[in-house]
């Protein structure tokens, strides 16, 4: 391929990322007799009710809040306790490491459907069914491997020099820990939080088991809304173009070191 | 790197333990409790041995998911990295327009599944959506709510849309920890296109590789949410996946026991796979 055709490849592949975004996009701006009436390309009666709806109904704008609420929870969580364990992983043998390390990402890959009904039970159990935190603890079931792996690979990408002069200066391990080694790793940590809020905000089946009322996620209040009140497609378009936007937040504070995060930090 | 034996390391992956294993270990044993046993409520339980697993294992029903699935998974992968192999190594390198397309790129990987589902569903309507509507207006017979065919090519397309560009951000990393000179050595030589590719290119590219296919095998093989709301496993079974049908087995049927079994047999054959990927993974990483 010449290098005048080259951005073809990458644009075309873009197009086609957008196109149902931009459908998604357009339905939200139209009533429901357009969508119902026929396709158009551009909305002929540009209206944001769909969208009013969203942010004066509760059961609608509490979704949101639900969501974030339980992915902030999970992502300070994992993050929290795989910080110290990814760096036992990078810097020490003992014993089972091997092992314990490949235990944990059996559970990154654990069906979540095989789950779903387990966890049902057991936080009704414990009383913390419908709660953020249980939503958080669960899907601590897969982020924890998650950042543990990706907070490795970057760690051991940091020379083990660093934490033997920083003994020898008479650093205990706490200090050196929070004032030298997480400043070193910190685009490492962004791109944990990253992809721990990514997992988190886009998982539902779980989501959803372990919520009712009070801390429904708003990708549940959708599938409800789509099935209870019929055909408002509008709203629903609505309400998924919302949901794009935090990701989208998220993703351009971390776009340089994206591509590192997703080769686990081990490029 | 040279790692130093210390036991006391344990410490520091308690809290980690403790987490995970309250997640993992105590819904894994209602499962297998499940899975020998059966019950009829009030935690009374009656010992069944492996007769749940001999009846999944028999069942025609989970051979007719576990194919669809396998072929699924198959069809993703093979679209998938070549398509991400290519758009990775013709994106920009250097330049304002690579974050441009980096944050393009991501945006489908942060949407929420359903969202995605409902997204598909919407654009495939065939009266009412973008794709839909181009498909039938260009004389294509496209109805996916009523055509296996329509809704398998749907399905398919909207998971390679979904996840391709996890492929192109791993082969990218990849990629870029190519030094020029590289390159320019290649140049000197007189080294082909092809040469590039086979000789310097793909050889960094074999790590993240790896790991692209072990994600994407281990998701799809999980796939739920968006097919499920796409397609709802329809028309009739076919686009039936391993999950959706075991959801369907255990919460719609309420059928504990097979469902519970059929779990497990999942779960295995999961692991298997991904202990393959892993033993491969890190025995090249350790060269």
């Amino acid at each position: 391929m010449t290098r005048s055709t080259k951005w073809l490849v990458p644009t075309l592949y873009i197009l086609f990322l957008m196109l149902p975004i931009y459908g998604l996009v357009s339905m939200s701006f139209k009533t429901t007799t357009e969508i119902l009436g026929g396709f158009s390309f551009f909305p002929q009666e540009f209206t944001l009710a769909n969208y009013k709806v969203i942010f004066t109904d509760p059961t609608w704008y509490n979704g949101y809040i639900n969501s974030i609420i339980y992915v902030v929870i999970n992502t300070l969580l994992s993050v929290t306790v795989a910080l110290p364990a990814a760096y036992a992983f990078s810097r020490y043998r003992f014993l089972g490491d091997k092992h314990l390390f490949f235990w944990l990402l059996t559970n990154r890959m654990a069906p979540p459907a095989v789950f779903a009904l387990p966890f049902f039970q057991l936080y009704s159990a414990i009383n913390l069914f419908d709660t953020h935190l249980a939503v958080a603890l669960a899907h601590c079931l897969f982020n924890i491997p998650l950042a543990v792996w990706i907070l490795e690979g970057f760690m051991s990408g940091v020379p083990k020099e660093l934490d033997e002069t920083a003994f020898l200066d008479g650093y205990s391990f706490s200090r050196f820990f929070i004032r030298i080694f997480i400043p070193t790793i910190a685009a490492g940590i962004g791109v944990t939080m990253f992809f721990c809020f990514m997992y988190s905000w886009v998982e539902l089946l779980l989501a959803k088991t372990l919520t009712s009322v009070d801390a429904k996620p708003i990708a549940a209040t959708m599938t409800r809304t789509a099935s209870s009140s019929g055909y408002e497609l509008g709203l629903l378009a609505a309400a998924g173009s919302l949901t794009i936007i935090p990701g989208a937040i998220v993703i351009y504070f971390v776009r340089n070191y994206i591509a590192k995060g997703f080769a686990l930090g081990r490029v | 790197m040279h790692k130093t034996q210390n036991n006391k390391a344990w410490w520091l992956v308690v809290p980690v333990l403790i987490l995970v294993a309250f997640n993992a270990f105590i819904p894994l044993m209602t499962v297998v409790n499940y899975a020998f046993q059966e019950t009829f409520g009030d935690n009374v339980f009656f010992w069944e041995g492996t007769t749940w697993f001999e009846q999944v294992l028999r069942s025609p029903r989970f051979h007719a998911s576990l194919i669809r699935q396998l072929v699924f998974t198959g069809m993703i992968i093979a679209i998938e990295v070549p398509l991400g192999i290519a758009v990775a190594l013709t994106m920009p390198r250097k330049g304002p327009w690579v974050s441009v397309c980096l944050v393009l790129m991501a945006l489908p990987l942060l949407i929420p599944w359903n969202v995605v589902g409902a997204m598909w569903n919407i654009f495939a309507l065939p009266d009412i959506g973008l794709l839909g509507y181009t498909l039938n207006s260009m004389g294509i017979d496209f109805n996916f709510t009523r055509q296996p065919i329509s809704a398998w090519m749907t399905t398919v397309v909207m998971d390679v849309w979904h996840w391709t560009s996890l492929i192109v951000l791993l082969c990218y990393a990849g990629l870029s920890s190519i030094p020029d000179d590289y390159y320019q050595a290649a140049h000197i030589d007189g080294a082909s296109r092809w040469a590039i590719f086979r000789y310097i290119q793909l050889p960094k590219m074999k790590r993240v590789l790896t790991i692209a296919i072990l994600l994407r095998f281990m998701d799809s093989f999980m796939i739920y949410t968006e097919p499920f709301v796409l397609t709802g496993g329809g028309p009739g079974n076919t686009t039936t996946f391993l999950s959706i049908d075991l959801v369907k087995i255990a919460l719609g049927q309420f059928d504990l026991g097979p469902a519970a079994a059929m779990s497990l047999v999942y779960f295995l054959m999961v692991l298997l796979v991904c202990w393959a990927f892993y033993t491969i993974m890190m025995r090249n990483e350790e060269q």
